[in-house]
């Protein structure tokens, strides 16, 4: 049989049954080739369930710094009956099965073209272990042992990685690392190994991290100065506020045991929302994190504080639509409804994170964004990016950095306006952006009514026209003036050299850079541009004019980001070809070229037969 | 109607400790109909929020959306107000409240606000106790919309266009008083003597403090047979008790008979003293509270003055055990741990 023959360079899935505990087995083997010096990515495929359905995880390892998804699976750990045969025949040809043969497999489960590797996990774990419980989780970390042997792991990595969990519940290092030796030992003894797909030391992620976007958010408000978030529980969003939660009580206790933070769970989504809003309008930093479907209930609540002019921080998680959609399946299918958000007119701003770093600092600036332009921002990440370990550069701080509070008012500055009367809504500065007064800040000045009616610059209540269009035209200059301070797009090259441009965002990023490598070796060459925020800048409107074509990669159906450069900038359609991945799963780079080269083609043949 | 409030002052008018006059409590002019019960709440927060001798600026107004939620602009114009959505006050209230433990906070909100579209926000307000003046305007009907039955209109009440409602009417301070609120109150905006001295021990009481005032709308539910109009609360007010609220260190001057009186301490020292109109009613029992309003309920009258109140309660900050400084007056340096720690997140992250 032909073998793959692919150092550094494969994937491993693991088919299990959730609630059994492989989760904590499936990383330790993603962290020790991470700890190996190599590129890892980690995708967890869970079901809308707690225990019983199938689940998988799947690891791409790579020593060439990518990171996307790919396709094809160069051994499968198949540990799941109820999904065995689709799980088989996803398996490359020339690839690897490895299964618990404590029972026999029967000949429908036989493909002629995969390499089968049988490890009696079931039968060895209940002659080990005698606790029920420990039998069903050393399974896991037995076929853990068993690829360290066939995948050429380094055995110390995953002993010191054993010895760290459990640090400080030393009795479980030893049946833990017992339990990776019998499966080590066994492929030892039964088959040959290293297998033809393997890994070599590297050290090319020594100074690199592995973190959950959402995690990463959670701290980053942590950084930021939250002091109270309110949230509805959501998948796959719950971890930010977890997280921010867990960062808080590491970090924000105050000497007398008190704490220097609040939480509250929600009655819903509109509570959350009404909280955070609440929160940032009496002077504290606060947020709220949602999915899709939150977002849609938060609706409302996002009319208010754009038209009353409160700050607030929203970390939108998303994940497919409509409706209840997947709700465990990655999408990129909020960005219309957050960048419009609410009856009347409305505009938001939007950070695109694509890394779990820039979950951390889009979060953190989020928070000076919001109180700088008073209105609320929504931090645009996926369950891909949320929910999944992402290999990225370490986080930063710099220690210099100041809290932008924005546009307050002390109750100084109110005493030295004497007898001039403060307008919370006149634009003194002509940049949209007015000031504001935090409740209880002065004995006698700076109080007002806020309110989603219709005021005149006062702040007092009025149905006029003029002075509701004065309103809504300086709140278009503030978003004017939102362009200069949201983070612009990443350029990838000085100068644009070539006909046709790609752009993209969030997670579709590390598959659109392999896909721009990938293109060139078939000849194809593409200027990129990555998205950051909305509204867009001028960087943006240049990229597209400079080029005769933008490929844009989404993960929805419609086309979303396009549609909002075609209402913003006013592209024609024609010019923008979108590259449109919505099944639920991460884009992969393959999808990225196939999707370029089937529009490129079409044209070519066109212009053929005009020709 | 006028529409220009009078500046003059009567020189000698009577200063509270802080050197304020009444009237520097007001708002702006009410635009709501000639009559309005609503406006006479705001009159009566207006007196109780001076007697109280409290700072204006320490108070922050919330309201939903409707009639009732319009007044917060009525009174206090030196406090900060916020007219929000629409049922939604409660949550905007709690997140202030989050902000800022050291003010109070006065919402005002109406039947349609509380009883329907905010039912959700309302009864979990309730139930974490929230620090807060929770005042439902209670007119059984929607003002802005034109006299609509509401949610808190009887089984068999009347309105203007001579329809009789056929669905059971939500009892808010039951409900209230089920969900665990630990001040529970009923009023009727004409009755000034009673509603005053409730709003100040409401603002003392430190946890959720409900008053539900039955407030008519004299547009659309003042007609013969609704039982919200001004004649038909008037004929069937039953008060639990005379109430007294005594600030902190000031003598008792009032005496009742022996065994029909009794006196609550609050939060700050201040005192009720309560003069029992109802037999076999204890204000400091849930139990016999309820039963009060189940029998006044079954007597087709209104309970009014103090139903329940349980002065020991734990607000919602205690219940998170929020540091004593109010977390917006928390600065960088005590909230960002800072670029060292960020270090040594990153080397637990390999």
């Amino acid at each position: 049989m032909v073998g793959l023959d692919k150092v550094n360079d494969f994937v491993v899935k693991f088919a299990n049954v959730n609630g059994t505990g492989s989760a904590s087995a499936n990383l330790l083997f993603t962290k020790s080739i991470f700890r190996m010096g190599l590129y890892v990515s980690p995708k967890n495929f869970f079901p809308s369930n707690i225990q019983g359905l199938p689940t998988w995880y799947e690891v791409r390892v790579n020593d060439k710094g990518y990171i996307g998804r790919r396709d094809g699976v160069d051994l499968m750990v198949a540990v799941n009956a109820q999904s065995l045969k689709a799980d088989i025949s996803e398996v490359k040809p020339g690839g690897y099965l490895l299964y618990d043969s404590s029972k026999m497999l029967y000949s429908e489960f036989i493909r002629e073209d995969v390499n089968y590797i049988g490890v009696p996990l079931m039968e060895m774990c209940n002659k080990e272990f005698a606790d029920p419980r420990q039998r069903l989780l050393f399974k896991n970390i037995m076929y853990v042992g068993a690829l360290s042997a066939l995948l050429d792991i380094e055995f110390a990595v995953l002993e010191s990685l054993i010895s760290e969990q459990f640090a400080g519940k030393e009795k479980l290092i030893a049946p833990n690392i017992k339990a990776l030796k019998l499966g080590a030992d066994y492929i030892k003894a039964n088959y040959k190994y290293p297998l033809d797909i393997r890994v070599e030391r590297r050290n090319l992620t020594d100074n690199l991290i592995m973190m959950e976007g959402n995690a990463a958010c959670g701290l980053g408000a942590v950084y930021a100065g939250a002091t109270f978030a309110a949230w509805y529980p959501i998948t796959p969003s719950t971890s930010v506020v977890e997280g921010f939660m867990d960062y808080c009580a590491e970090f924000r206790n105050a000497p007398d045991g008190k704490k220097n933070y609040a939480i509250v769970q929600a009655e819903d989504e509109l509570a959350a929302i009404g909280m955070a809003i609440g929160a940032n309008w009496n002077g504290a930093r606060a947020f709220t994190a949602t999915s899709g479907p939150g977002l849609s209930l938060m609706n409302e609540f996002l009319g208010l504080a754009y038209y009353a002019e409160i700050p607030v921080v929203l970390v939108d998680v998303q994940r497919t639509g409509p409706s209840t959609g997947m709700p465990t399946r990655v999408q990129q299918s909020d960005v219309l409804m957050a960048a419009y958000a609410s009856h009347g007119d409305t505009k938001h701003v939007l950070l695109f994170p694509s890394t779990p770093k820039e979950c951390f600092e889009m979060t953190a600036d989020a928070f000076d964004l919001a109180e700088q332009l008073q209105t609320p921002v929504l931090v645009m990440t996926d369950l891909d990016l949320g929910m999944n370990d992402h290999v990225c550069a370490p986080l930063e701080w710099d220690e210099n950095r100041k809290f932008k509070r924005g546009k307050v008012l002390s109750a100084e500055d109110l005493d030295k306006l004497g007898s001039e009367r403060y307008g919370r809504y006149l634009d003194v500065d002509k940049d949209g952006i007015t000031y504001r007064t935090i409740p209880a800040t002065h004995p006698t000045k700076g109080a007002f009514v806020t309110r989603g009616t219709s005021r005149d610059e006062y702040a007092t209540y009025t149905e006029e026209g003029p002075p509701y269009e004065r309103n809504m035209e300086r709140l278009i200059r503030k978003f004017e003036t939102a362009k200069s301070y949201v983070p612009g797009p990443q350029v990838y090259n000085h100068e644009n050299q070539h006909d046709h441009g790609i752009i993209f965002y969030g997670t579709s990023t590390q598959s659109s850079e392999e896909a721009i490598d990938l293109l060139k070796q078939k000849g194809i060459y593409l200027d990129a541009l990555r998205i950051k925020s909305f509204p867009f800048n001028e960087t943006v409107e240049d990229f597209i004019a400079a080029h005769d074509k933008i490929f844009l990669v989404e993960q929805n159906r419609d086309a979303q980001l396009k549609s909002l450069m075609m209402i913003e900038l006013g592209i024609p359609s024609k010019k923008i070809i979108p590259v449109l991945n919505y099944e639920g799963l991460p884009i992969t780079a393959d999808f990225v070229v196939k999707g370029v080269e089937k529009k490129l083609v079409k044209k070519r043949k066109k212009s053929n037969s005009i020709g | 109607m006028s529409y220009a409030r009078p500046k003059f002052r009567h020189p000698q008018l009577p200063k509270n400790e802080l050197g304020y006059t009444q009237d520097y409590y007001e708002g702006s002019i009410s635009t709501l109909c000639a009559g309005c019960g609503h406006d006479s709440i705001s009159a009566a927060i207006v007196q109780a929020c001076f007697e109280n001798n409290i700072e204006p600026h320490r108070v922050a107004k919330m309201s939903g959306i409707g009639c009732s939620s319009k007044t917060p602009a009525y009174f206090l114009s030196h406090s900060h107000g916020f007219n929000s959505v629409h049922g939604r006050m409660p949550s905007v209230a709690t997140g202030a409240n989050m902000a800022n433990k050291g003010l109070v906070y006065l919402g005002v909100s109406g039947d349609g606000d509380t009883a329907s579209i905010g039912m959700g926000q309302f009864v979990h307000a309730v139930r974490r106790n929230l620090n807060m003046v929770y005042i439902v305007m209670n007119n059984g009907c929607y003002g802005l919309t034109k006299g609509q039955d509401s949610a808190t209109a009887d089984k068999g009440s009347k309105n203007k266009a001579g329809n009789v409602n056929d669905f059971e009417s939500i009892n808010l301070a039951s409900l209230a008083l089920e969900l665990g609120a630990t001040f529970v109150a009923q009023s009727f905006s004409g009755d000034k003597t009673q509603l005053v001295p409730l709003i100040k021990a409401a603002m003392k009481h430190n946890g959720f403090a409900f008053l539900n005032v039955i407030s008519p709308c004299v547009t659309f539910n003042n007609n013969v047979g609704s039982t919200k109009s001004y004649d038909f609360v008037r004929e069937h007010q039953e008060a639990t008790s005379t109430f007294d609220l005594v600030p902190h260190k000031t003598e008792i001057t009032t005496k009742y008979d022996e065994g029909t009186t009794k006196s609550v301490v609050m939060h700050d020292g201040s005192l009720i003293q309560l003069h029992k109109l109802e037999e076999k009613w204890d204000p400091q029992n849930k139990l016999s509270a309820m039963t009060a309003l189940e029998n006044a309920k079954n007597k087709g009258e209104i309970l009014t003055g103090l139903i329940y109140i349980n002065e020991q309660s734990e607000d919602l900050h205690a219940l998170l055990n929020t540091s004593d400084t109010p977390l917006n007056k928390l600065t960088q340096d005590v909230l960002c741990p800072g670029t060292e720690k960020l270090k040594e997140i990153n080397k637990t992250l390999r």
